[in-house]
């Protein structure tokens, strides 16, 4: 029933430290063009250090097999499908790594003077009004460096905005079902987190939420669709129930796969957002970042944006640094460039008709694998999803093999596993985002697996709890890693 | 399974009253929904703790759950052998894995604590 | 697939949104092109940059050689394609390759332990701040006025909502070097965290072991930081410092208009439990084989939520690997001469401009404009294709007749000697 993948010899490759000789070595720098300089005298013998003891020494070829044997040992988009949920691995374009190479740009100095950096601001501004325009927003900085980090600066916006009202106020009001980084960042901004329960379907509760609005509240922070992939279908209602009583609507957009195109969240009254450009922007992932999170804002929060601001003036671009009610800096210099630059070429490449039929087409997918699915897996929440489905092991938890069994055995079929254990609504949870990356026959390879599997538990559930059987690596000990952390190399 | 003499929480958390000494714990159950527990925060001696109040929490690798004591008091004695052994948790909650040892303020608190009895049945109806 | 989910046109999929909620028009975007347009586009956006200029631009982001091997490597699909190693069996390239990262950043800096990377050098300050204050109970911090300026920055927008007091102490005016005095003038009982930098935003470097005795004798924790890491392969490193938090831009990251780069922290083991970030541990398979995983994950946003050591998820793994490469290339005798080369162009410029300072310094110093101000002289470089030093007065008013000049290997001596001749 295996057909995606079969056995393949994979190389064996010690660490570094363990493959190095004395005195090997892979690179060669140019002569020196200037006398020498005698380091203890220009920084003081105490200064100078011995070798940097342990440090690798390898040839070339020993480095570039080290690492290309490291490289076969994991999966990719490039292998297939992730169906990870609310992480949208959808394929990373070849043309972004191209262009994002291109010298005038990956050469540029953060510090060169403007009139020599027009190339980089035209950019910048370029992908700031697709943004604004995507997101139905007036206003949007580059400058954050991931989702979490744009979270942290949207809490701060509406902080200083409510603050210059009078009142920063001292609560936060988060779904149960929110991704972890939503409390945390609201807790770094210095507000206290208030958990709302969701309703029976998943959603928002107004009735929850009228009563938890009260003065003391700063803002709701919304995912929308939220972690299960439902649409938020109150939203409007939501909006004006916090904006009544002066309380804000932040939205986290890690699920704006669903919306692009269709809707915009500044239409249905989200204050401020962020976007995960290596999530809906096709910036790749690279085993965990780099992505970028730029903030949108509707006007009233503009005066707040991180300084700097890019405007124009005539034909030339400059950052305006005279911004005396913005929350500061978030990070140095502009912002993750080299990433922003490779979201607006996915975005080139789409065009308007073209993100639009991506969101369609993510839609499209993920509900035909819940057609697909239903009959084997619980799902808990009936109501219409979107770009993905959620999921649970209720029915194989009666047979003792719960979602993280179910995500190891989907290994040996050739896949990564969904997201296992989120939202945590949903107890054993499966979460599954297709992306419109994939066709018919890598999903239905997908669905072909589960369906396996789940047969698999019925007739042999402990084979499927010790999954999986055909990696490199079989299920690793992560308990005593944690018990007794060894987290770097040291020679015998 | 659960001792008579014990008193239990609605947190799970056990204490055994001797004189004017509760000793704390986390019960069977605790630790069974918790699973393998790598990483045990607790305070030191001499810290004050009061009842409803977290103490410090119990790790598991996807995991971290707070526990609360169950009287107010200070604290005299913290199980030192837990930080190289946290697996004693699992393996003894109830006794080799008792959490710190406290001098109650309120000895009355207790009263307001389930019995054994209670806490089977609790336990019970949360399946 | 449309007749399986029981639909006959992909529209019906949106049916159930609101109307209220939905974008009742096309998005204002031009049409997709193709992929010779867009690079079209961008090569035109980068004509319109300076090309082909020589630099002594430093402070903070550094041109250094990209070895080859780099690229060869971070643009291997199974590297840049890939997620979050979250399961470990299909992931243990990414996991290798960050428990050699992480061994690395500590055989360099000195210290016990290091993460996988946080977002940069700027963003690693604050966080290192925040364990700090964990650390000790303590939340006041002081920072040296000699810290990157737009690092300070960061670190104040995060501590006015930690309720962290920030005071910064000043640098010798005549050394460069950290004005000791100062920070034993401004210290107290209550303060958590000392933060300076070395070699410091001058390029000077700093006397760490001093500062720590202060730091230390106050119950605060010293934390150093770094922006130039090429600096480590010939300076002492900080073993002194509680906390390293710096930034590996300088290792195989070009300077890309500001990012991405990779700051990491490192730290003493006693410290580990409240240090942010993804740390990869050794373990075991269940067949006994050697294997790596996330591990010590109770910290992190996912499981702690609100009361995790720090908000962040994605941080910069591709950048980590890439400085990797370059760590592997250069090898122990490597990233020596490299910095030897650095400290002998920058003295060599040195020789053509002297220092306004005394302090010792690596590859960057300042230096004062004699009669003319730094954006004249600069402005005359431009004319010969040079972009001179970063003028200092947006930072610092007291040295608004100076500017900040870099030389690394790449430094060619023509160009320096053409700086010279500006000048005179």
């Amino acid at each position: 029933m295996i057909k995606k993948v079969t056995s393949h010899l994979s190389q064996n490759e010690a660490l570094l430290f363990e493959r190095s000789s004395p005195g090997k070595k892979a690179y060669q720098l140019p002569e020196l063009d200037v006398p020498a300089v005698d380091a203890a005298v220009a920084l003081g013998a105490e200064n100078v250090r011995q070798e940097i003891e342990g440090f690798p020494e390898v040839s070339e070829v020993e480095a570039i097999r080290h690492f290309t044997r490291l490289s076969t040992w994991n999966y990719a988009i490039d292998y297939g499908m992730y169906p990870l949920g609310s992480c949208t691995m959808k394929y990373n374009p070849r043309i972004n790594e191209v262009v994002a190479r291109t010298e005038g740009l990956a050469w540029a100095h953060p510090y060169q003077p403007e009139s020599l950096s027009q190339g980089c601001l035209e950019v910048m501004a370029r992908l700031e009004a697709a943004l604004a325009e995507i997101c139905g927003m007036d206003a949007v900085t580059l400058q954050p460096a991931a989702g979490a980090h744009g979270e942290l600066t949207g809490i701060l916006l509406i902080r200083a905005l409510l603050a210059k009202r009078g009142n920063p106020r001292k609560k936060i009001l988060i779904p149960d079902s929110a991704h972890g980084t939503n409390p945390a960042s609201a807790a770094i901004a210095g507000y206290a987190v208030e958990s709302i329960k969701s309703s029976e379907t998943g959603g928002v509760d107004l009735s929850a939420l009228e009563q938890l609005v009260t003065s003391d509240v700063a803002a709701l922070m919304v995912t929308n669709p939220n972690t299960l992939g439902v649409f938020e279908n109150n939203i409007v209602r939501v909006a004006e129930i916090l904006h009544k009583k002066g309380a804000m609507l932040y939205m986290d957009g890690a699920n704006m796969n669903a919306l692009v195109g269709i809707a915009r969240p500044g239409d249905f009254g989200v204050d401020v957002m962020h976007l995960n450009l290596h999530k809906t922007f096709s910036t790749p992932h690279g085993g965990g970042g780099p992505g970028a999170g730029p903030v949108a804002v509707k006007n009233v929060l503009e005066p707040f944006l991180p300084t700097p601001r890019l405007k124009r003036a005539g034909k030339k671009l400059a950052f305006d640094y005279k911004r005396k009610h913005s929350i500061g800096r978030v990070k140095a210099y502009y912002g993750n460039f080299g990433v922003l630059v490779r979201a607006l070429a996915y975005i080139q490449a789409h065009g308007g008709p073209g993100l639009r039929n991506a969101t369609m087409d993510a839609v499209l997918n993920a509900v035909y694998i819940r057609k697909g699915l239903e009959p084997y897996y619980d799902l808990p929440y009936q109501s219409p999803n979107m770009h993905e489905v959620v999921f649970s092991d209720a029915r194989q938890a009666k047979l003792g093999v719960r979602t993280g069994d179910i995500a190891k055995r989907l290994i040996d079929y050739g896949f990564h596993p969904y997201t296992v254990s989120f939202p945590m609504i949903v107890h054993g949870a499966l979460m599954i985002e297709p992306t419109e990356t994939e066709g018919k026959l890598e999903i239905d390879s997908f669905i072909d697996a589960m369906i396996s599997i789940a047969h698999e538990i019925e007739t042999d559930p402990q084979m499927v709890k010790n999954a999986p059987y055909n990696t490199r690596t079989s299920r690793v000990d992560e308990v005593t890693a944690a018990r007794k952390p060894v987290l770097r190399w040291k020679p015998a | 399974m659960y001792p008579e003499n014990f008193r239990y929480t609605k947190e799970h958390e056990w204490i055994l009253v001797e004189g004017d000494t509760g000793t704390i714990g986390i019960t069977d159950h605790a630790q069974e929904e918790l699973g393998d527990i790598v990483y045990v925060d607790v305070p030191k001696v001499g810290a004050r703790v009061e009842r409803g109040k977290s103490l410090g929490s119990v790790e598991s690798v996807k995991a971290v759950s707070d526990v609360y004591s169950p009287v107010g008091g200070e604290v005299t004695a913290v199980n030192e052998t837990l930080a190289d052994a946290p697996e004693t948790l699992n393996r003894d909650p109830h006794g080799a894995g008792w959490l710190v040892k406290v001098r109650l303020s309120a000895p009355a608190e207790i009263l307001e604590l389930m019995t054994a009895a209670d806490y089977r049945k609790y336990v019970e109806a949360e399946k | 697939m449309m007749d399986a989910c029981g639909i006959d046109s992909p529209e019906a999929l949106f049916a159930h949104l609101p109307e209220a909620a939905r974008l009742s028009r096309p998005l204002e975007l031009p049409a997709g092109i193709s992929e010779y347009e867009i690079v079209e586009y961008f090569r035109q956006r980068a004509a319109e940059n300076a090309n082909g200029y020589a630099s002594f631009l430093g402070a903070g982001v550094y041109n250094h050689f990209r070895p080859v091997l780099v690229d060869a490597v971070a643009s291997r699909g199974e590297f840049l394609t890939s997620y979050t190693p979250y399961q470990a069996e299909i992931s243990q390239g990414t996991l290798t390759a960050i428990f050699e990262f992480q061994t690395m950043i500590c055989q360099l800096t000195g210290m016990d332990v290091a993460n996988a990377s946080m977002y940069d050098g700027s963003t690693a300050v604050p966080e290192a701040a925040m364990m700090a204050v964990r650390a000790t109970g303590k939340g006041r911090v002081l920072v040296a006025k000699s810290v990157h300026p737009e690092y300070r920055e960061v670190l104040a927008t995060y501590a006015k909502n930690q309720g962290m007091p920030v005071a910064e102490f000043g640098y010798g005016a005549e050394s460069g070097n950290l004005d000791l005095e100062d920070l034993e003038r401004q210290m107290d009982s209550l303060t958590g965290a000392v933060i300076i930098q070395t070699p410091n935003f001058f390029g000077i470097v700093e006397r760490v072991k001093a500062a720590a005795e202060i730091a230390h004798r106050h119950g605060a924790l010293l934390i150093v930081v770094f922006t130039e890491a090429v600096s480590l392969g010939l300076l002492e490193p900080p073993a002194d410092a509680d906390i390293v938090a710096g930034e590996l831009q300088s290792f195989a990251i070009s300077p890309s208009y500001g990012g991405p780069y990779a700051g990491i922290i490192a730290t003493k083991e006693k410290y580990i439990r409240q240090m942010p970030g993804r740390l990869v541990g050794q373990t075991t398979d269940s067949r006994g084989n050697r294997a790596f995983c996330l591990t010590l994950s109770t910290r992190e946003q996912h499981i702690r939520r609100e009361k995790a050591t720090s908000n962040i998820c994605t941080n910069q793994a591709l950048i980590a690997l890439m400085a990797t490469v370059f760590m592997t290339v250069y090898g122990k005798q490597g990233l020596r001469e490299l910095a030897e080369q650095n400290l002998a162009k920058a003295h060599y410029l040195a020789g053509k401009w002297k220092p306004r300072f005394s302090g010792k310094f690596f590859n960057e110093f300042v230096v004062r404009a004699e009669g003319k101000s730094p954006g004249e002289i600069n402005k005359a470089l431009l004319k010969k294709k040079i972009v001179g030093g970063l003028p200092l007065g947006r930072f610092y008013p007291e040295l608004a007749d100076s500017m900040l000049l870099c030389a690394t290997e790449m430094t060619k001596r023509a160009d320096m000697d053409a700086l010279a001749e500006v000048l005179a």
